[in-house]
């Protein structure tokens, strides 16, 4: 939360720079066909496990990331160095408990940490990609999971979960390979984006794309990165994360090392310098580009537009057991949204849990410490795990 | 597991058939739903109100939906279920009309336990103190009780027939759960039992 000095906008992010973890490249022979027409090839996917696969191949869990998280769930980003995003969840003894099951976490198709994204040389201009990139759908990014899959020889996943746009990609997984998929456990998401949401998506791009250093997404070849925009687009998209409640409560009108306001437009509120800091470290870890992708495919979320308009066709005759998690004080994916989930799944006679989660702290409640939230997901993954022998 | 259920719950579940599809609306922590997968190959649905309740559900692997019954059945397809259970609940719902019509669309069968607000202990209370009865059964104060819409069987029994419902078989329950047949036009029960279960047929169910 402390003030950091000026970032340095001008260091793009590429994998290159770090340790990846593991990663699968697929060549010309197995391109990947996009919603958009397109094929992507050679397509690299970056990916992270944890626990050992059974001699059973059963105990498999795939999780699937947020908008700007990655492969890294429980060890530390070799980027920032900070932890793993959701090691409450996942680890030994946790919830997710890696000496019982096997994880897996790809970066999804246009991230910025291994997998082949805008920021990735294409191989048709020797160039980064930059807006040559096809869109890619979260539909796309589950296709690219399923091939990772397939090259590992995991026929069938115990439970695929994860939050937000992770929850968006289990919901796709269930619908696309329902006899691949055991159990689904997708937080505080939606089966479509709402108008509110792509509304905030469109301002930070916007932001990022009036950045005179975004240069029509050229910004690798001129050495520059749009940082500025980047760090407004998020945070814009921060503010949509956390609650007013937790707002108030955590900052309320308190200011920055200071008795008294300055009459000027410097971080006077505590509030303006965490937003400041989370929008600077931001540019350090996150291709620019990548997020005009990502969030555009979030944007183009709509699981029943698939199925004419319903939602429950999208799952009908599914044998996947669900439990679908909510926060209460998530207005980004409100209960509602989540809900509408279990209603399909039910109208379907799918076996379905939904639990909603009474919290202040917004939509990130689901990377945070929530015990109700791991005792459902323990209790529920244990449930799956006995039924299945892993 | 069996010696730990409800003799109430233990009655309601006689009534349901072997591998049936159940609604159970306000499951509580499962635990009929679980005895009726295990002794009667039951595929169990549960609609819970409380976050504890439906995690002590999701955790013995019972599919269950954190919801209201007064705002969440609209949501279920109509005769989705063979059965519908709605165990001591119906007395605290805001519309209990609606939701015992609800019921009686989305079960083939639908199975309703609740206290009897004519038993002559409770009569006997309001008539010689005066104030709102608290007992055993319903042991909250007037202004504190979640139980806002108490009835008598005989109101009970006037609601389902009014709404077209047939009664398959009526139980009157003692007051320590156990049950035992009853006519559910008869005046005894309606003085005498602590509470009623009733196994009821839609308007709209076809027979079988």
């Amino acid at each position: 939360m402390a003030e950091t000095g000026n970032p340095q906008f001008l260091r793009p992010v590429t994998a290159a720079d770090a340790d990846i973890g593991q990663a699968m490249t697929f060549g010309p022979d197995k391109p990947l066909t996009l919603d958009c027409g397109k094929t992507l090839s050679p397509l690299t996917v970056a990916y992270m496990t944890y626990g050992n696969l059974n001699v059973d191949r059963s105990n498999t869990v795939l999780i699937c990331h947020a908008l700007t998280l990655d492969q890294f769930v429980a060890s530390a980003s070799p980027i920032t160095g900070k932890p793993g995003w959701w090691e409450m969840m996942v680890g030994p003894g946790k919830p997710i408990d890696t000496d019982r099951f096997f994880v897996i976490c790809a970066n999804v198709v246009g991230g910025c940490m291994g997998t082949t994204g805008p920021a990735d040389i294409c191989p048709a201009t020797g160039k980064p990609y930059g807006l040559d990139f096809p869109l890619v759908t979260i539909r796309d990014m589950v296709r690219a999971q399923a091939m990772l899959l397939d090259a590992l020889g995991i026929e069938k996943v115990m439970c695929v979960t994860g939050g937000s746009m992770g929850g968006m990609q289990v919901l796709q997984w269930a619908a696309d390979y329902p006899d691949r998929v055991v159990s689904a456990v997708p937080i505080a998401c939606a089966a479509r984006h709402s108008a509110q949401n792509i509304a905030f998506h469109e301002v930070g791009r916007q932001a990022i794309m009036a950045d005179p250093d975004w240069k029509g997404g050229t910004y690798q070849l001129h050495g520059t990165q749009p940082g500025k925009g980047l760090a407004v687009a998020r945070m814009a998209a921060h503010i949509t994360y956390l609650s007013e409640t937790a707002l108030q409560r955590k900052f309320g009108r308190n200011l920055q090392n200071r008795e008294h306001v300055s009459f000027g437009f410097g971080p006077d509120f505590q509030i303006e310098s965490y937003l400041r800091h989370q929008g600077m470290t931001f540019v350090d870890r996150f291709d620019a580009n990548s997020y005009l992708y990502i969030t555009r495919a979030m944007d183009y979320f709509d699981l029943a537009a698939e199925h004419d308009g319903k939602l429950a066709e999208a799952f009908r005759g599914s044998k996947t057991r669900f439990c679908i998690i909510s926060f209460t004080s998530d207005w980004l994916f409100p209960t509602v949204e989540n809900k509408r989930v279990a209603h399909a799944l039910n109208a379907t006679a799918a076996t379905v849990s939904f639990v909603e989660i009474q919290t202040d702290r917004g939509h990130d409640a689901f990377l945070l410490d929530e015990p109700e939230m791991f005792a459902t997901v323990r209790g529920f993954l244990n449930s799956v795990a006995v039924k299945v022998g892993a | 597991m069996n010696s730990a259920l409800r003799p109430d719950l233990a009655a309601i579940a006689e009534m349901i058939p072997y591998g049936s599809r159940v609604l159970d609306v306000g499951c509580g922590d499962g635990a009929l739903l679980e005895h009726l997968a295990a002794t009667k190959n039951v595929d169990g649905r549960g609609l819970e109100l409380s976050q504890q309740n439906v995690n002590a559900c999701v955790a013995r692997g019972l599919p269950v939906v954190q919801g209201d019954a007064d705002t969440d059945l609209g949501e279920y397809p109509t005769g989705a279920f063979d059965v519908a259970i709605l165990s001591q609940t119906i007395q605290a719902t805001f519309a209990p009309r609606d939701v015992l019509g609800h019921l009686l669309r989305i079960g083939r069968r639908t199975v309703i336990s609740l206290p009897n607000f004519g038993h002559w202990r409770v009569r006997l209370a309001l008539l010689v103190n005066g104030r709102m009865p608290k007992t055993q059964a319903l042991g909250y104060a007037w202004y504190d009780t979640p139980n806002i819409h108490l009835c008598t069987i005989a109101d009970f029994v006037g609601l389902a027939t009014e709404m077209g419902a047939t009664i398959e078989r009526s139980l009157s329950l003692d007051e320590n759960g156990r049950t035992q047949p009853m006519h559910a036009d008869a005046w005894g029960p309606n003085l005498l039992a602590n509470g009623a279960i009733f196994l009821l047929r839609g308007e709209d169910a076809k027979s079988g």
